[in-house]
């Protein structure tokens, strides 16, 4: 069996799974945000429920409108604060004390290997690269599993991406997700469970882990999912004292596909609007003026990019007629950039630091295109108005592309600055 | 159960953005996310929808967020059914978990043009046009989704089955 297959298996109390087969999975952890779990607090109300299933399983993250963008996000916020303290959820976390739910939550050892988590959020599946089976749901998913503890699913066949060779300079975990969403295409891994190994794998740090398995949704997938090693090991042990299981695919684990990808010469991709599929290498693209530059998200938030964002903006300064916004994913994220002298290089190059928020990404507020207006972002999708008007455009990227393109107003890789 | 409906045609990776834009999502209301079902992609579909109330749409249907808001759009503004070459994965559980009909057929979208009457049999799975007195083959459901789809959806299933 593979580890998605084992982790499912265990979760309900069966010595083997196969690919197709429906399931009713015990679930470890579950959450939701202030878009779709108003949604889940009124089935759950409409059904008769009274009580959630675990006090300390479920988690409310408000991450999306907050700080509340407007009177009806105030309304939703209050739902879920509402709900929270009726039921006596202990994981409800307030704007200020947490981030963006799927960085918050590893941050702060909720999410373990061996875990079925399941969020009412697509990007949900980053939580995989902690060797954990995570995948996203609807809201309708997240009430039942608040009321009863499970979820049905399918079990996916699993497809396998191989990474050799080692990273040229400013190529990131961000560049080989959209390298290979570019390969297989937005459907190439539909209702799949993707395994990402290979020794360019285990040399990147947890936060590239999580850029990788983020954009699992991208191709289709139904997971993302890594095996657990000693960098995961070591990224838990200032985090939980919990124990938990470690699942390993086994040698003769059966594979829908395996793929294998040479990334020694791979240099920075970028995604075209509408689809983060079509792909190019930074160096193929024409000149490009650009109006936004978008840095953070679930998907590249994390501390390591923005200190590669900061490596680029150092001494230099955004474009007179680009707009630069920085999002630390977290809390924690952001006090540890400001400890390390990186939001004082981002407000010095002329870029504006947000709370964490998921804000533009889904052209929410915090930064929304108007018509005609292009975007160079570090976030995860670039369908069609996705960051605000119908008519405007986002290109998806690396923090070092978005930093460097930022500065020359146009999409342009790092290398350019010299 | 027989639905019958004319057709309303999009292409492939309609994604839940263009099915109802985030900026909409600040409500649960079914009507009012309804107002504003598919103006992403298409201004007029309320007024095109009228009588058509089954959509044929291409690959990867409801790719991208996870937001319900879009299958709770599209039923609330009169959608019966969605027959699709393939769906993307979470609008397909979050139609079937809220008792939206959801139907997969490569040939159907080949074949149907817009404005075609169609009539569909959900027990036996099959889709035929009346107007061009074709049949196509639907991916038959698995048992433990019927009883979803019998029940209206997963509140029905786990009130009964549940804890």
């Amino acid at each position: 069996m593979t580890i998605t297959e084992k982790i499912l298996a265990t979760h309900c109390q069966r010595k083997e799974v196969k690919p197709g087969e429906f399931i009713q999975a015990e679930v470890d952890f579950l959450y939701g945000n202030d878009i779709t779990a108003p949604l889940a607090i009124e089935k759950f109300r409409e059904w008769g429920a009274d009580k959630v299933f675990d006090l300390e399983k479920i988690a409310l993250i408000p991450d999306h409108f907050v700080p509340n963008r407007d009177i009806k996000a105030a309304e939703q916020c209050k739902v879920l604060r509402k709900f929270a303290c009726q039921q006596k959820i202990k994981n409800y976390f307030e704007v200020g004390r947490a981030g963006i739910e799927h960085a918050f939550l590893p941050e702060k050892g909720f999410i373990l290997p061996g875990d079925l988590i399941i969020g009412a959020d697509s990007h949900t599946c980053t939580l995989g690269a902690l060797g954990a089976f995570a995948s996203g749901v609807g809201s309708t998913d997240l009430a039942a599993a608040m009321i009863t503890g499970k979820v049905w699913l399918k079990v996916p066949s699993t497809q396998k991406f191989i990474y050799r060779g080692s990273l040229p300079r400013w190529v990131t975990a961000k560049d080989l997700i959209l390298y290979t969403i570019g390969d297989i295409g937005v459907e190439g891994a539909s209702y799949q469970a993707m395994e990402f190994a290979g020794e360019t794998v285990s040399h990147l740090s947890m936060e590239g882990r999580f850029t990788l398995c983020n954009m699992a949704v991208e191709a289709g997938g139904k997971n993302g999912i890594i095996q657990p090693d000693k960098v995961t090991f070591e990224y838990l042990r200032s985090r939980t004292t919990k124990n938990y299981r470690v699942y390993q695919s086994d040698p003769g684990a059966r594979y829908s596909q395996i793929r294998e990808y040479d990334v020694s010469c791979l240099e920075p991709q970028v995604a075209f609007p509408p689809l983060p599929s079509q792909v190019k290498g930074v160096s193929q693209i024409d000149h490009k003026p650009i109006d936004q530059v978008v840095i953070g998200s679930c998907t590249n938030g994390w501390l390591g990019d923005l200190r590669l964002s900061a490596r680029v903006l150092k001494g230099r300064k955004v474009h007179p007629e680009v707009r630069a916004l920085i999002f630390p994913a977290t809390v924690s994220i952001y006090l540890q950039a400001m400890k390390e002298g990186l939001i004082e290089i981002f407000l010095e190059a002329g870029a504006v630091v947000s709370s964490p928020t998921c804000g533009p990404c889904l052209g929410g507020h915090m930064g929304v295109l108007g018509e005609g207006e292009v975007a160079v972002a570090t976030t995860n999708r670039n369908f069609t108005g996705r960051m605000g008007h119908p008519k405007s455009e986002v290109y998806l990227a690396s923090p070092a592309v978005a930093a460097a393109s930022a500065i020359k107003g146009r999409i342009a890789g790092p290398e350019e600055l010299g | 159960m027989i639905i019958e409906g004319r057709a309303l045609k999009y292409s492939d990776n309609v994604n839940t953005d263009e099915i109802i834009p985030a900026r909409y999502l600040s409500t649960t209301d079914p009507g009012e996310l309804a107002k504003h079902c598919m103006e992403g992609i298409d201004r007029d579909f309320l007024k095109k929808l009228g009588e058509k109330k089954i959509l044929v749409v291409g690959r990867n249907f409801g790719c991208g967020s996870s937001r319900e808001h879009a299958p709770l759009a599209l039923k609330a503004s009169g959608v019966r059914c969605i027959v699709a070459v393939s769906f993307a994965r979470i609008f397909f559980r979050n139609s079937i978990n809220i008792g939206l009909l959801v139907l997969e057929s490569t040939k159907a979208f080949s074949s149907i043009d817009e404005g075609d009457e169609l009539r569909v049999d959900i027990g036996e799975g099959k889709l035929t046009n009346l107007t061009k007195g074709e049949t196509y083959r639907t991916s038959p459901f698995p048992s433990f989704l019927q009883e979803i789809i019998r029940r209206g959806g997963l509140g029905g299933y786990i009130n009964v089955k549940g804890k």
